[in-house]
């Protein structure tokens, strides 16, 4: 769905994106992670024509973007850094506006269908309200139905439940989830890991505008081939596992090995409690860590 | 596209609101002549104004002569630097370019909408300069007096008032060219607005200028008033193709230089 290859965009003496090669397959829920100032949403936005490639080429659904824009535009849905309206507006006229503002939206379904995506992002009772009136989450609500206005085959969301509360967050994540199943691509740029955690089936790292790791979630959090132990008495595990004990942490043993039925017989049968057993896997957040660097919206004095 | 553009420039109310301000001047001239019956002289103060008092019929022109200096290219000038660099500002600027709205195709809609609400705004002001005209001075329906002094029939008149209306828009087109230009340069419209303004200034500035004589007649302001000229014995052509020729080169050369820059440019706001 999307493809990029050796992607570079450069503002002036700053290469804000450094070579990336994209890969988004059809069916995927991809998560582009990273830092503030990493360069996502240059990325996205080269993705989506606004910003031109100084280098690189971009196949989105297929055809090379920016020259098959007008084409191919019509078939995503984008939420890029947050939504913008008409404040004067309604929230109606305003996607009736955008619907009619460029192909692929023919006026006959309009109505129809800016009330079922209305009803989608749950705005279906917010009447003629100017936009200006709305509160933040009603206005992201309204972004994203803008995105999901045509029945797009991909949505490229740049942090969209930004301005949400908890409920809220959940109940976007509901509407993706349902709109995958029916068969959208969805690529969720995003430095929220929680949000990217639950969501995704892809993921994707950028770090100072290089992509420092691209793999399935499943693959990337696999086990280690270590069990974590959890027991009152550390120093007696130790001693029984002689040598097999990588590191303690408190309660927290981590014993190497991948069959955690094997270490707790060895423990149990050597009269030791154990409260909680289970495969050590890597978090998300400790795999970006360990991929990426510093933050990049720090600005350490040179030395 | 060129619908959507009309739709949210005339469903503004600050667009109405520019409008009625434009407006407001006329009026206040015409009940303030009629009120103390002070005409200026002859050759003093706005074109026409000198006439109004014995013929209404020319108040339509008045009118625009009035706001032409100031008012009308200030309402031009905020319209047309609002129109790209005011979506840039809102955000609404990278929803338009990625829904796809395609920039050229935007590009035209914008010039189309600033161009309908240039005529809109002359309309405007000469029709409500025409019912001030009819209802406070005496009317002269049937004839009107041309300003070298020979009679015109009311159909030479009408004839030669809207053709002075084109004229004026196209001086308008102009200024909205300059402030569609500046628009897609910057983000901020306010900063377009006054870039145009400014382009305005230092040219009536530069024709008062003796020193500037040599380049006067390339000034966007310099022909502006030629409109006058239409309603001389017989229609003194000389200055109003000249500024015809002027505008048309000044909106040709902008408007390449806008597609160029908006075709090409990051979208980064």
């Amino acid at each position: 769905m999307i493809t990029t290859r050796r992607l570079v965009k450069q503002f002036g003496r700053l290469r804000a994106v450094d070579g990336i090669d994209l890969d988004v397959r059809a069916g995927d829920i991809y998560g582009f992670l990273g830092a503030n100032g990493s360069g996502k949403t240059t990325t996205v936005r080269m993705l989506l024509g606004l910003v031109l490639p100084t280098s690189g080429e971009i196949e989105l659904l297929g055809s090379r973007m920016p020259r098959a824009g007008r084409r191919v535009l019509p078939r995503v849905g984008a939420l890029i850094e947050g939504p913008a309206h008409y404040g004067h507006l309604s929230g109606r006229e305003n996607l009736a506006l955008l619907d009619a503002a460029g192909p692929g939206g023919s006026w006959r379904t309009r109505r129809a269908r800016i009330g079922e995506v209305l009803e989608q992002v749950g705005l279906a009772g917010v009447g003629r309200r100017p936009v200006k009136a709305y509160s933040l989450g009603m206005r992201q609500r309204l972004g994203l139905a803008g995105a999901l206005l045509r029945r797009p085959e991909l949505l490229v969301l740049d942090e969209p439940t930004n301005g949400l509360d908890p409920q809220g967050i959940t109940e976007v994540r509901e509407l993706l989830l349902d709109l995958h199943r029916e068969g959208t691509t969805v690529f969720l740029s995003s430095h929220l890991l929680a949000e990217v955690e639950q969501l995704c089936s892809r993921v994707g790292v950028l770090d100072r505008g290089r992509l420092v790791l691209q793999d399935e979630l499943a693959a990337l959090t696999a086990p280690t081939g270590s069990t974590v132990v959890h027991t009152p008495t550390p120093d007696r595990v130790r001693a029984v596992l002689d040598g097999r004990v990588t590191a303690t942490d408190g309660e927290r043993v981590v014993v190497r090995g991948a069959d955690p039925a094997e270490v707790n017989a060895r423990l149990v049968g050597a009269g030791i409690a154990v409260t909680a057993l289970s495969l050590e896997r890597p978090t998300l957040e400790q795999v970006v860590l360990a991929a990426a660097g510093t933050s990049t919206d720090r600005v350490e004095a040179p030395r | 596209m060129i619908v959507v553009e009309l739709r949210k420039l005339f469903r503004r109310p600050r667009t109405w609101a520019t409008i009625g301000v434009l407006n407001a001047l006329p009026v206040l001239v015409a009940v303030l002549l009629v009120v103390t019956d002070l005409a200026p002289r002859p050759g003093e103060g706005p074109p026409f104004l000198s006439a109004v008092l014995s013929n209404g019929a020319l108040y339509p022109l008045a009118a625009l002569a009035i706001v032409l200096p100031l008012f009308l290219p200030i309402a031009v000038a905020v319209v047309a630097g609002d129109s790209v660099a005011g979506e840039a500002q809102a955000g609404t600027l990278r929803y338009l370019l990625a829904r796809p709205a395609g920039r050229t195709r935007l590009l035209v809609a914008k010039l189309v909408a600033v161009l309908v609400f240039v005529l809109v705004t002359v309309l405007v002001v000469a029709g409500v300069g025409y019912v001030l005209g009819a209802t406070l001075f005496d009317a002269q329906p049937a004839a009107g007096t041309s300003v070298s002094g020979t009679s015109l029939s009311s159909q030479e008149l009408s004839v030669r008032t809207l053709l002075a209306i084109g004229y004026v828009a196209v001086s308008m087109l102009g200024v909205a060219a300059f402030a569609l230009f500046f628009s897609t340069l910057t983000d901020s419209p306010l900063g377009a607005t006054m870039g145009a303004l400014a382009v305005l200034v230092a040219s009536s500035l530069l024709f008062t200028l003796d020193a500037a004589s040599p380049i006067a007649p390339y000034l966007p302001t310099r022909y502006w008033l030629a409109f006058v000229d239409f309603f001389r014995d017989p229609i003194h052509w000389r200055d109003i193709t000249r500024g015809l020729a002027l505008q048309g080169v000044y909106v040709g050369v902008l408007l390449a230089a806008a597609w160029a820059n908006f075709t090409t440019k990051d979208v980064t706001s």
